[in-house]
Formats: C-alpha cells, structure tokens, sequence
C-alpha cells in the first residue's frame, strides 16, 4: 500500500543542518496497522508528515497505492491528500465550528454535494459514537471526545490511508484505550491501513500488526510486533519492550522460589502469541500425573496473541514430569528447565 | 428647559451634526475592516511560514503600513487633498472625509489583523492542508472564521480611533459633531455648543464599543 524509499529529511537552520529523517526505506502492506515508535527528537513527526507531503523531502520517493507522491503538482497533491487521513495530538479542530460542521469541512473541500454531505456527517458521528454532540463545538468536549471528532473527519472522504501523530498521547490511559479500540474496529470494518506513531510501546502492543523503531531518523528494527516483543535485538528496542513487560519483581521472585521450592522442577514457559496454549496448564495437570504450581508470571496480549513468561513448579513423578516437559515442547510454547534468571 | 441651560444648541442641527459623524464613521469602518483585512492577510501570508511566504513582498507591505501609520492624521488628509478631489470631486463635506480615514484606518487594523491571524493555530492550518484544502479555502474557511472574534474587537478599537478622526476631519470642514463644535461651537465662543457635541460623540464611542464587545463575545466559542 505504501512504499517508501531512501526517504531523507534535511532542515536548514541558520547554524547547522538536522537530518530528521535520514534514507528511510520502508513498505506497508495493505489493511495493516503499521506502528512506528521512538524517542522525542528521532524524526516520527518529520516522518509521518513526509508521508502526505505536509514537508517534502529532500530525497528519496513514496509511493502510497500506485501513485507516486513525490512527483505530483500541487494541484494533483490535493486531490491525493483526500485519500489520505491523518489524526494529530491535539486534535486540530476548528473551534468556530461545530461537531458536525469540523466533520463536514473535509466533504466542503472535495466538493461533496450538501445532501449527501449531511447523510456522511451522520453515518460519520454515529461511527465514533458521538451520536447527539453534532451542534457541540469543541470547547465543550472532553478530550477523547475531541479525537473521535478528528478520527471522523479524518474518515470522512472514505481514505485508504490514516496517519495517526501520537493521536493518543494527550489522553488518559483510560480514554486512550477507548481510542485505540476504535482505531482497530475502523481498521477492521473498513479495511484501512493505519500509520501510527508513537513513543508509547503499549500503543505499539495494544493495536499494531508491525512495528518500527526509530532513532536518529532511521529505522533500526522493524517486524511483526510479536517477534519484536520476543527477540528485542537493538537496546532502544529492548528499553521500549520493558516499558510494558518490564518485570521489576522477577528477580527477587526467583530467589524467593529457588529457597522455598527445593522439590520438582521449576520450569519457564514462554507464551510467544498462540492464543490456543492459553490452557495450557490446565490441561497439562489434566494429561499427566503431577502437580503444578504457578510460582510467578506476566503475560499481556498483543494483536497477535498472547506474549509473556511464567515460572511454575512441576511436583510429581521424575518421569511424569519429564514426559509432560516433552509435551510443552511439542507446542509452541518454549519452555526452559531449572532456569537461572 | 433644554434652551435655558444650552441657549445656543438647536436640536436641528446637532442632528445633522450627528448623522455626518455616524455617516463617516460607518462607511469609512466598513472601508478600513475590508482594505485592512486584505492588507493584513497580505501580511500575514507573506510572512515567514506564510502560505505564500515572500519576502519581497512582505517588506513593500510592512513599509507601506508603517508609512501610513506614522503620518499624523491631520497631515494625511491635507497630504491626500490632490487626490480626495480627484475621487470625490470636492474636498468639504463628509465624503471628502472618507478616503483620508479609510488610509488612515486600514494600515492601523491591519496590524491588528496580522495580529489576530497569528494567533490562528498552526496545526489547524495545517489539518486544513492535510485534508486537501487551497489557499481560499484555508483563508475563507479557516483563518478568518477561527480568527473572526480577534478580527471584530480589533476593528471596534479601530472605529473608536475612526470616530476620533472625524472629529478632527472637522477641522477641514468635513462635517458632523467635530466640524460643528469647532467652527460653531469653540470660534463663536458656544460652550454649550461644545459640551453637547462631546457627549453626544461619547455615546456614538460607547454604543461602538458594546455592539463590538457583544459581538466578539457571541462568537467566542473557545
Ligand atoms: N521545521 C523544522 N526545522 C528545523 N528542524 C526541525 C523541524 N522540524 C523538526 N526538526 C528537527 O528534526 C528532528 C526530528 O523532529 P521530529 O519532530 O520529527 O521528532 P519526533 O520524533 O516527532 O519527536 P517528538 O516525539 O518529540 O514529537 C528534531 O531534531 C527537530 O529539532
Ligand atoms: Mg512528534
């Protein structure tokens, strides 16, 4: 759906050069939620609106669909950004206008007849869940209110492309997850494929299918989201993967369990995002002849299944365990015996 | 009892009086709000960040507003005589007025204008972009509309000063409560004449001022 190449950003400033995006290639697919994460000054921004030519580059090209972006006339960029949404942190609405009338602006600009204006603005603020706050003007919303507005009119000439600018970043963790919810239920009913930037890994774990991570306006990892959670290679990633799996108490646990559980073997499981091993305790204590106790764990969802470790005990006959060990490995659920940390 | 207290004042002609000020001072407001917007948008977007940003043309611009805001008014309309009889074939009366305080008002409102399109968010200019929109659209649709309540309190400052200069337009024999109160009033010696003409221009001042302020107010929706 877009592909992106060699991509380079350079602001002139009086003193000295910023590369804020420095031969970025890049390629996202079609119905994908595409997360690009990274730490303040890493170039997002630059990047996100390189991608509707809110800057132009300095080099390199972008092609969203089979249209070359970075070829087009002015006129013909117009008529282009039509097809591409975009959803900014603090919201950017029009405050002399209502709901409704923020909603209908982008219909005004692509010449959408008034009739079937209204018909879209209403099917729109149904969508958001809005329905009943069309004549509210924005001052009077709260600010998840506000995105949802920015989410509609972002919708609203049927894009095939929202780009998202730390769209969460202003709101409260509970207003955030309501937010994302209705990122994921757009980009399932509709099809769409989402940009998504953001310095919040949980975003990246909550919603995206891929991930990027960006530092000094390059890409230094990128993947499915969940092979990135499991084998973090580059330290930034590894520092964004602990921000939600960070496990603070882990090491003092395994002390713990290593001095109080001297019997049966303390094993690791690894859940790497097979939503079908999730029972897969239950029914190991069901299948074979021993106990298990679950001595210490975290497991967090992300759009690919579960992720996470757990530390049990297996208490039994030697060869029972052995045996129920052998199963575990046999699915995708990794598993280490006797592990150290 | 009017005549006991103001002997000299005639209700006829302090009408008169003020129906040339208030003459003056609407046509020349609605002169100055709409030269002066496009004055100020020219400002604006030719400034740095501008939609159209030119330096070239943003120094001609600023120039030419600084100009005409550092002639003292009663110089520009005796500097504008060759040209005020050139359009209004007359320089006496309140149309000969106009086109001294429409010069004179507009480079004031236009810095006022630049002002209040300053303070229009960037990011909503630029959600505009994003969405698509042209220039007109950013400028109808966007900057004078988010900026519509700066834009009415800065031309209620503006026809307040208006109101000021026709009274000294007066001086040159434009008409209304300025001209009356000097010539009729001061020469012969008609305090009364002076008084009245004062308080009547205070209450044409005030009723500019609430109508502005009411209108900012309304539409406020921040
Ligand atoms: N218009 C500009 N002129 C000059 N330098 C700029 C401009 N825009 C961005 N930069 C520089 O480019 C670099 C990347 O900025 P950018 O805004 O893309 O970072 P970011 O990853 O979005 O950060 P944040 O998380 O804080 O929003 C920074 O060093 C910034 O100072
Ligand atoms: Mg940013």
């Amino acid at each position: 759906m877009i592909t992106i190449k060699d991509l380079s950003k350079v602001f002139q400033t009086k003193d000295r050069e910023v590369k804020a995006v420095d031969g970025l290639s890049l390629t996202i697919n079609k119905g994908e939620i595409y997360g690009v994460i990274g730490y303040s000054g890493a170039g997002k921004s630059t990047f996100i609106r390189l991608l509707n030519r809110l800057e132009d580059p300095t080099e390199g090209s972008i092609h969203v669909g089979d249209q070359d972006l970075t070829g087009l006339s002015k006129n013909k960029l117009r008529i282009a950004r039509q097809d591409i949404g975009m959803i900014f942190q603090h919201f950017n609405l029009l405050w002399s206008r209502t709901v409704y009338d923020n909603i209908a602006f982008p219909l005004e600009i692509a010449g959408v007849p008034k009739e079937e204006r209204s018909r879209r603005v209403n099917e729109l603020i149904d969508l958001v869940g809005l329905s009943g706050r069309g004549n509210s003007y924005p001052s009077q919303l709260s600010g998840g209110q506000k995105q949802r507005v920015g989410i509609a009119r972002a919708l609203a000439n049927n894009p095939k492309v929202l780009l998202c600018d730390e769209a969460t970043s202003a709101l409260d963790p509970e207003t955030t997850d309501s937010i994302l919810d209705l990122l994921v239920d757009i980009n399932e009913k509709l099809g769409l494929t989402i940009v998504l930037i953001t310095h919040e890994m949980h975003v990246i774990r909550k919603i995206c299918h891929q991930v990027a991570v960006m530092e000094q306006g390059r890409i230094v990892e990128k993947g499915d989201v969940l092979d990135v959670f499991l084998h973090p290679e580059q330290p930034v990633t590894k520092k964004f993967v602990d921000q939600v799996m960070g496990d603070q108490e882990k090491e003092h646990s395994l002390k713990l369990i290593k001095d109080k559980y001297q019997s049966g073997k303390i094993v690791r499981l690894h859940f790497v995002g097979e939503s079908t091993n999730q029972a897969l305790i239950s029914e190991v204590s069901r299948k074979f002849v021993l106990d298990v106790n679950i001595l210490h764990g975290k497991i967090t969802q992300t759009q690919k299944g579960a992720y996470g470790t757990m530390f049990v005990q297996f208490e039994g006959d030697n060869e029972e365990v052995a045996r129920a060990i052998e199963y575990i490995r046999s699915t995708s659920v990794e598993v280490e015996v006797n592990p150290d940390a | 009892m009017l005549n006991d207290f103001f002997p000299n004042v005639r209700m006829e002609d302090m009408i008169t009086a003020t129906n040339e000020t208030l003459y003056m001072t609407l046509i020349s407001v609605a002169g100055t709000f709409i030269l002066g917007i496009l004055l100020g948008l020219l400002l604006y977007l030719s400034g740095p960040g501008g939609l159209w940003q030119n330096k070239v043309v943003n120094t001609i611009t600023a120039s030419v507003v600084n100009i005409f805001r550092a002639i003292p008014f009663i110089i520009l309309i005796l500097l504008l005589f060759p040209f005020t009889d050139f359009l209004v074939g007359t320089i006496r009366g309140p149309n000969a007025a106009l086109p001294a305080l429409i010069i004179g008002g507009a480079p004031f409102y236009a810095r006022l204008v630049e002002i209040a399109l300053k303070e229009v968010e960037k990011g909503v200019v630029e959600a505009a972009k994003a969405m698509g929109a042209k220039s007109s659209t950013i400028i109808f649709k966007v900057l004078l509309p988010e900026s519509m309540p700066a834009l009415i309190s800065g031309i209620t400052v503006t026809a307040i000063a208006l109101i000021g200069y026709t009274a000294v337009a007066g001086a040159i024999g434009s008409g209304g409560l300025g001209d009356f109160a000097y010539f009729y009033g001061f020469q012969r010696s008609n305090f009364d004449v002076v008084f009245i003409c004062t308080v009547l221009i205070i209450i044409i001042v005030f009723i500019f001022q609430f109508i502005g302020d009411y209108a900012s107010r309304k539409l406020d929706k921040r």
